[in-house]
């Protein structure tokens, strides 16, 4: 409702309906997209609109604020007003290059521009911060950072401090804090900061279909990508033990005509026999838009051999010691990742295309290197126990009254869905919280 | 050099591929650039070689352009890929810093050695004085590495590169887009997705 996600309610399990009011409608599928949902149908594989945060109409700037913000008529104002102003896509323009508009959602254009209305945000950008520091009391009294342009040292103070720098880097800073109070880092007196790094189990396969070859010229643009998706679907099946691995995975997909980029018609030889020439631009015309790619994006279970500790040798260039990295998939990622593969093979093939390899079926093989899908999580997960956790459900570190963590560190588990979404809810949960002990002078 | 010759020469080695390691070194002008920090300012607009030197030499980016329009000549649909500025793309390419162009760098001058080596075993000249016949013989050996000699194997690899560097800066231009019929990237109050007819056609109705 905030930032504006398409997507339909199928009330399909661990795929929860939203609210009324909170989706956008999905826009239309392409025709690869419509191609890959009939056969994976007869494979028994449901394929549904896929949620993703592009507006496909304007905000309800009317109604929406209010319900955000009751009984606040600064914020519903700025909200409205910067609701108003994000304009509903126009169907062109890759957005991983960002939106002009503001149709796409990122925080920098989304959330930014109306907190910056407010007057009560101050952006210092180009600071390097290293350290929490702490006050007599204990409490955080603010951050240490380096002046990126000047390279000079500099401290913030504040009130109440909030770590959201990303999974690893908060945890970075939190274990280069160390005082003779918290020798081994800060709010790590459950030795657990660090601790349960988690990605997104990863592995893909593409495909050409001729179905798909010389199609007559169509925008395909879309919304740029996942007008459809695939929800986890083998609830049964791995209840009754066939699968060999637990938890699961949602399939992204991408095919069409989609605007021509440098891997176009790269890589084909396994299709043209290595064609150049005048035969080489009619093999790029019949097969532009002929491919389909498909990801797999699965549930890691966190577990003790993954996690990320200060290198006692390396520094930064700003003299900060960095992060190194242990890694360790288990049977059950590694069964998803060789499940994906045939999974997508076989989608494929009952489009009546041919995978660009063979399926790899061996799961440690087929399985994206811990860390590459950058849906990085964990290392200060939330917990009920101090002594097995570093936050509690507030996003508040057990150790520093005033310390909060509000990106993906605090995940004590990270499922199959991207993280993004998750990361802004639990934020907005602690945001509430922070404020509303603050107005009690608790903080 | 008489055919029987030349054909003895062609049959007994080919061309041997430049020492691994430092071709790249002797071939084009040296990489100036250690590093590369912090990406350049994306809202300017660099002339080319202001961010790092340019690579290839005025006969090495003949032989480019020679090459590249070998991959995309011209037809009835667009130009040539050396018309819409392909050649200076992959000088470009082969200068950048980044470690995938730099290893692409290698490649790339390497491969340029091979053809003028090879062109001189078969024909006693430089690859770009050649006639098309003699250009499209030593192509069609290294066009397809799953069917290449093994000892044209690191020449196939470099066609390759050099084809999806071709097609990567043609089919990126206003003129590449047009030759794929891609209409996309045009500004639409709604998007209401395939014609009804296709999809009907299609069996996706």
């Amino acid at each position: 409702m905030l930032s504006g996600v398409y997507g339909s309610n199928e009330g399909l399990e661990n795929t929860p309906n939203s609210p009324p009011g909170c989706l956008l409608p999905p826009p239309s599928p392409l025709v690869s997209d419509r191609l890959i949902a009939q056969r994976a149908k007869r494979l028994g594989i449901p394929v549904i609109p896929g949620h993703r945060a592009v507006l496909t109409q304007p905000l309800d700037h009317r109604g929406t604020p209010a319900r955000l913000h009751p009984g606040n008529e600064t914020a519903q104002r700025i909200l409205a007003e910067d609701m108003r102003a994000r304009t509903a896509c126009l169907w062109a323009t890759p957005c991983g290059r960002g939106c002009s508009i503001r149709a796409n959602y990122q925080s920098t254009t989304v959330h930014l521009p109306p907190a910056l209305s407010s007057g009560n945000l101050d952006i210092r950008t180009d600071a390097m911060v290293h350290e929490v520091t702490l006050g007599r009391d204990g409490r955080a009294s603010g951050v240490n950072f380096i002046d990126r342009t000047s390279g000079k040292q500099q401290h913030a103070a504040a009130r109440v401090v909030i770590l959201a720098a990303s999974a690893c880097e908060t945890v970075r800073i939190l274990l280069n804090s160390k005082s003779a109070r918290s020798p081994q880092g800060l709010a790590n007196s459950s030795g657990k900061v660090g601790r349960y790094l988690m990605d997104t189990v990863g592995s893909d396969v593409s495909g050409q279909v001729p179905l798909l070859e010389s199609l007559p010229p169509l925008n395909e643009d879309a919304a740029d990508g996942h007008q459809l998706y695939v929800p986890w679907w083998l609830y049964q099946e791995q209840q009754a033990g066939k699968l060999g691995f637990a938890r699961g995975y949602h399939i992204e997909f991408n095919g069409g005509r989609r605007m021509p980029g440098y891997g176009t018609a790269a890589g084909i030889e396994w299709l043209t026999g290595g064609s150049y020439g005048l035969k080489f631009k009619q093999d790029a015309r019949r097969y532009y838009g002929s491919f389909v790619y498909f990801d797999g994006r699965g549930e890691m279970i966190p577990n003790e051999n993954s996690y990320c500790e200060v290198d006692p040798k390396v520094r930064d260039k700003w003299g900060i010691p960095v992060l190194r990295f242990h890694w360790q998939w288990s049977e059950h990622e590694r069964g998803q990742a060789a499940h994906m593969q045939r999974t997508f093979v076989d989608i494929i093939e009952a489009m009546g295309g041919k995978p660009r390899d063979p399926p790899q079926t061996d799961g440690a093989k087929a399985i994206a290197p811990g860390g590459s899908i950058i849906h990085e999580v964990g290392g200060a997960i939330m917990g009920s126990d101090p002594k097995a956790s570093v936050t509690n459900r507030w996003c508040q570190t057990w150790d520093v009254d005033n310390l909060f963590i509000t990106d993906g560190a605090v995940f004590a588990s990270n499922a199959d869905k991207n993280p993004t979404l998750t990361i802004m809810a639990l934020a907005w949960r602690a945001a509430d919280h922070i404020l509303e002990r603050m107005r009690r002078k608790e903080l | 050099m008489d055919r029987r010759t030349t054909l003895k020469w062609v049959l007994a080695a080919g061309a041997a591929w430049p020492l691994r390691g430092n071709g790249a070194a002797r071939a084009g002008s040296p990489l100036a650039a250690h590093g590369y920090g912090t990406d350049p300012d994306l809202l300017k607009n660099y002339r080319a070689g202001e961010l790092w030197p340019l690579t290839l030499t005025p006969a090495q980016r003949r032989l480019a352009g020679i090459l590249s329009d070998l991959i995309i000549p011209a037809d009835e649909h667009s130009p040539s890929a050396s018309a819409v500025g392909v050649v200076e793309f992959i000088d470009e390419w082969v200068s950048a810093p980044y470690p995938t162009h730099r290893r692409d760098r290698t490649v790339v001058l390497d491969g340029f050695k091979w053809l003028d080596a090879e062109a001189g075993i078969r024909f006693g000249k430089q690859f770009a004085n050649l006639d098309a016949g003699g250009q499209a013989g030593i192509c069609d050996d290294v066009c397809d590495a799953s069917r290449a000699a093994p000892a044209r194997l690191d020449a196939a690899h470099f066609f390759a590169l050099y084809r999806d560097l071709t097609a990567g800066g043609f089919y990126t231009t206003p003129a590449g887009r047009k030759d794929l019929n891609y209409i996309g990237n045009v500004p639409l109050a709604s998007f209401e997705g395939p014609p009804p007819a296709l999809l009907k056609a299609l069996g996706l109705s």
